[in-house]
This record gives C-alpha cells, sequence and structure tokens, in this order.
C-alpha cells in the first residue's frame, strides 16, 4: 500500500465522519427540536465545504506546488455530490412527502429552491464522466471545459445558502469570500500566464 | 546523519521486515484514527449538545381556565426551550439557550406609557402577583414550524387597564431590552436593535392576547422572553415580543423590526395566513415540530371564530 491510496483512505473516512455522527445522533434522538432540519442544514454546509475543498486544489497546487493533492481532488469533488444528494433527498422526502407537483410548486414560487436545484443538476453530469474511463472518452481539453461548471455550480450553491438567511449573512458571506477568493485566483493564473510567455 | 554504506550495517541491525511493516500498519492504524477522532471533535464543536434544562421558580396560584387552551400534544419543555428565535443572543435557534443562559433578569421594570391616563412603570415583581392562568395555544413560526405551548400568564387587556388607555390611543407599541453588554450587536443580528413590536389597540385587549411570565408552571427562561413576553397566538411568533421593556399607546401605526428589515416579506399585521406566499418558506404548510411529515396551515393559526371579525372589511392578503 502505497502512501497516496492510505491518503485516500484517510480522506475517505474522514469525508463520512459527519454522516455518521448525523446517524448517530439521529438514532438517539439527539438532532434537536428540529431533526428534519438540522440534517438539511448540515448536509448542505457539507456539500458546499466539499465543494470549496475540491476548487481549492488546483490554487494549492498552483501555489505551493502540491501536485500529488490532483489524487484526492475527484474523492472530494464525488463527496460534494454526494452530500448534495443526501441534502435534496432529505428535502424532497421530509418536506415535499415526494411530491412532484409540490416540489415544481417550490422551484416556481421560490427563487431559492430553484437556484439550488440548478446548482445540484449541474453536478450531476460532472459526477458521471468523473470516472477515468470518461476522460478518456471526452479527451483531457473537453473534460476540463465541462467541469468548469463547477465555478457555476458552487456559486448557485453559495447564493442559494445566503437567500435561505434571514438576516445573518455571516456564514453565507464567509463560504462567499472563499469562493470568490478561489475564482479570482484562477482569473489571475489566466491572465499571468500569457504575460510570462511574452517576458521570455 | 551520516548514512552508512549497506557493507557498514551488520545484518542484525537491518530491522525484520515484518516488523518494519507492522509498525508501519501501527503508524497508519493511529494516524487514521486521531484524524478520525480529530474530526469528530471539530463536528461536535461546531454542534454542541443541548445545554442542561434551565430550573427556574414554581408560579404559584396558576388557574387552569377550561377555554383558551387547545386540545393538541404539547410539546415537550426541552423542545420548546432549545430552540428559540432570538436575535439578541444568536441567529441560531439552537444557540440561544446557552448564549442566554446568564442573561440578568432582575431586577427588572416596564415601563408603560404614552397616550394614557396614568403612565406606569412596573416593577416585574408587581406583574408576577397579577393573577395568572394557563394557556395552551398553538404557536407558528414565519419559518414554516409550530408549537403547542403550555404559557402562564394573563391578559395585557389587565395591564392596559390600570394605565387608563386615552381615547385617541389606536396602537401599542412594544419594546425588548437592548443591553450590548449581554447581546450582540445590531450589526450580528443582521437586524435594527432594540427590538420593537405593535398591535392595533384591538388586537391588544383580545382576550387572546396575554403577556406570558412561564411555561409549564414554572417562570419563563431566558431564552423564551424573560421575564416578560406578549403571545399572540393567530399571529407569526415574531409578532410576540420577548423580554419586554418598554409599552407605549401610540396614536399612529408603531415600526416594527421585521418589516424594517424586509417589508415586502413582513407585514405589519403577520396574521397566520396560508394564503399569502413567502419567498422563503411555505405558508400553506408547516412543520409541526416532533412530528416528520408537514401538516396544513389553518388561517389564523386555528383561531378564525375568534379574531376573523377584527379585520372585517380589510384585503388581508395586502395588509398582510
Amino acid at each position: 500500500m502505497n502512501d497516496v491510496k492510505f491518503n485516500k483512505i484517510i480522506i475517505f473516512i474522514n469525508s463520512l465522519v459527519p454522516l455518521a455522527l448525523l446517524a448517530w445522533d439521529a438514532s438517539r434522538g439527539n438532532l434537536g427540536a428540529n431533526p428534519v432540519e438540522f440534517f438539511l442544514r448540515t448536509t448542505g454546509v457539507l456539500t458546499l465545504i466539499f465543494l470549496l475543498v475540491t476548487l481549492s486544489i488546483t490554487p494549492l497546487r498552483k501555489y505551493y506546488g502540491w501536485n500529488q493533492l490532483i489524487k484526492f481532488r475527484r474523492m472530494l469533488g464525488l463527496y460534494s455530490f454526494f452530500y448534495g444528494f443526501l441534502h435534496l433527498i432529505t428535502y424532497s422526502i421530509f418536506d415535499k412527502s415526494l411530491s412532484v407537483s409540490a416540489i415544481a410548486g417550490d422551484i416556481w414560487q421560490r427563487p431559492f429552491i430553484a437556484v439550488g436545484m440548478f446548482a445540484f443538476f449541474l453536478l450531476i453530469p460532472l459526477a458521471i464522466t468523473s470516472t477515468s474511463g470518461m476522460i478518456k472518452r471526452l479527451g483531457g481539453k473537453n473534460w476540463q471545459k465541462l467541469h468548469r461548471l463547477t465555478y457555476l455550480a458552487a456559486i448557485g450553491g453559495v447564493v442559494h445558502f445566503w437567500m435561505i438567511v434571514k438576516s445573518d449573512v455571516f456564514y453565507p458571506l464567509l463560504f462567499g469570500i472563499v469562493l470568490a477568493g478561489l475564482l479570482v485566483y484562477r482569473i489571475y493564473l489566466a491572465y499571468e500566464k500569457p504575460n510570462l510567455q511574452s517576458e521570455k | 546523519m551520516i548514512s552508512k554504506k549497506p557493507s557498514d550495517i551488520k545484518s542484525s541491525e537491518i530491522t525484520d521486515e515484518q516488523i518494519f511493516l507492522n509498525r508501519r500498519n501501527f503508524i497508519r492504524a493511529g494516524v487514521l484514527a486521531g484524524t478520525t477522532l480529530a474530526t469528530a471533535g471539530v463536528y461536535r464543536f461546531i454542534n454542541p449538545p443541548p445545554p442542561k434544562a434551565v430550573v427556574t421558580a414554581e408560579i404559584q396560584g396558576i388557574t387552569k381556565p377550561t377555554d383558551f387552551r387547545t386540545e393538541e400534544k404539547l410539546n415537550t419543555f426541552e423542545e420548546i426551550t432549545n430552540y428559540n428565535n432570538f436575535y439578541e443572543f444568536s441567529t441560531s435557534k439552537t444557540s440561544v439557550a446557552r448564549r442566554a443562559e446568564n442573561f440578568i433578569t432582575r431586577p427588572w421594570t416596564i415601563e408603560v406609557g404614552g397616550l394614557v391616563q396614568k403612565p406606569k412603570t412596573f416593577d416585574i415583581e408587581e406583574i408576577l402577583k397579577f393573577s395568572q392562568e394557563e394557556r395552551i395555544y398553538r404557536f407558528r413560526c414565519v419559518e414554516g414550524w409550530s408549537m403547542v405551548i403550555p404559557w402562564v400568564g394573563f391578559p395585557l387587556k389587565t395591564l392596559l387597564e390600570k394605565v387608563e388607555p386615552l381615547g385617541k390611543a389606536k396602537y401599542v407599541a412594544f419594546q425588548t431590552l437592548y443591553d450590548s453588554e449581554q447581546m450582540q450587536s445590531s450589526f450580528s443580528a443582521g437586524i435594527d436593535l432594540p427590538y420593537v413590536e405593535g398591535l392595533r389597540l384591538d388586537e391588544a385587549v383580545h382576550p387572546l392576547t396575554i403577556l406570558a411570565t412561564g411555561l409549564y408552571g414554572k417562570q419563563i427562561p431566558n431564552q423564551n422572553g424573560a421575564p416578560l413576553r406578549l403571545v399572540v397566538p393567530w399571529k407569526y411568533g415574531f409578532k410576540s415580543i420577548k423580554s419586554i421593556v418598554k409599552i407605549t399607546l401610540t396614536d399612529n401605526e408603531p415600526p416594527t423590526t421585521w418589516n424594517i428589515a424586509a417589508p415586502r416579506e413582513y407585514g405589519f399585521y403577520s396574521n397566520v395566513n396560508p394564503n399569502v406566499r413567502h419567498p422563503r418558506w411555505s405558508q400553506a404548510t408547516e412543520n409541526s415540530i416532533g412530528e416528520y411529515t408537514r401538516r396544513e396551515t389553518l388561517p389564523f393559526n386555528g383561531y378564525p371564530d375568534e379574531v376573523a371579525k377584527l379585520y372585517e372589511g380589510m384585503d388581508l392578503k395586502k395588509d398582510f
């Protein structure tokens, strides 16, 4: 077993810890007065955290040269999808009793639901094309282009979070600032590269 | 460190491969367990268990009138005291109990004035001597959840009669304590503080409208608005202002905190109304705390027979 493999196991297990604790607390009736809301909020925040961690891999590689990190990016991205899926399923079952018309009505009447739903649906093609086989089939360039949808999904996720809070925007703002930093760094890289070449 | 040439190393110094692998696995198991525990610790730090239930003094001589009580199943004391909107302490409903633990509620006075014959500042101890009764009310939050709560209190009318409102008085304005040493800033709460609310005078003197001094037979815990709060069961919960220090009778509609913050979302009346949509929460259904599926929300939160007549001739979709 090499170190990358072992590190993958560490990340895999640690990423499941919040879910394990949620399940443990739920089984003991310890999720508080409104367990559904707590589960929804926690899975939603986890989706965003994993999305932002996934988006920080490239900046960390470029800035610190930690190229090994690329080996963990797929798993982190898939965890974001996984927690987003739990978030959507919890909402669909407990809030909407799996009624398609109720969900459609909600999307229509409540912009924050529409935005959140949009962001999640952007993640679906990304999860499907996350395998090595799919990367080969699409070709690296195309795959990379497609996976830039992550930026839009992350923006959508943060906006969705912003829209649900009543007045205290601290956490949505925090996520927004981190996301803005990660995106601005990419823009900086895109403009920086041609300059370096022209200097040579 | 000087590294030895392979020929310098005695075979007895070389760690046996099996031991090397065991040691490596042992370290790995340690790293795995350590990181897992650390992650669990971070999760627990962010989501701490609720504090121990507060114990407050019993209220003596509570009467239990047979009207004014719903027959629905009561929410537990634990639910009622660990899921609170009280932005002065925290914007997280599950954190209010902890943050309000050391809130000082004695001495406490309530200044009642404005358009009245006999303005007066009441001491809370005097108010606690008013005859107290139990009222079991449904409580519906604008966020789409609800509870059934056994309040202890008395009609607001009782207090208003003592100061003799003038004929000009049309509205009642309420104000919560704001103490920056005990409470967070307006900036972090995201709303203007002190928190203010208001009722029309006929709403204020309605028999359902009470000032609550307790719940479950004991003095009201800090997180629920100690030592004195308003309860208006047919309106969204944010109308039922907590920890009141000032009551003023006015001739104009008083400003109200959530209306100032988002006028298109929260009206002055804010009667529970399944037909008036909200951009974030369903007002047609509600999550009754303790249940796992949503139920229908009732007009006026189930009190139309008592209060619908107050709004005759009004368009409640416009005056929401």
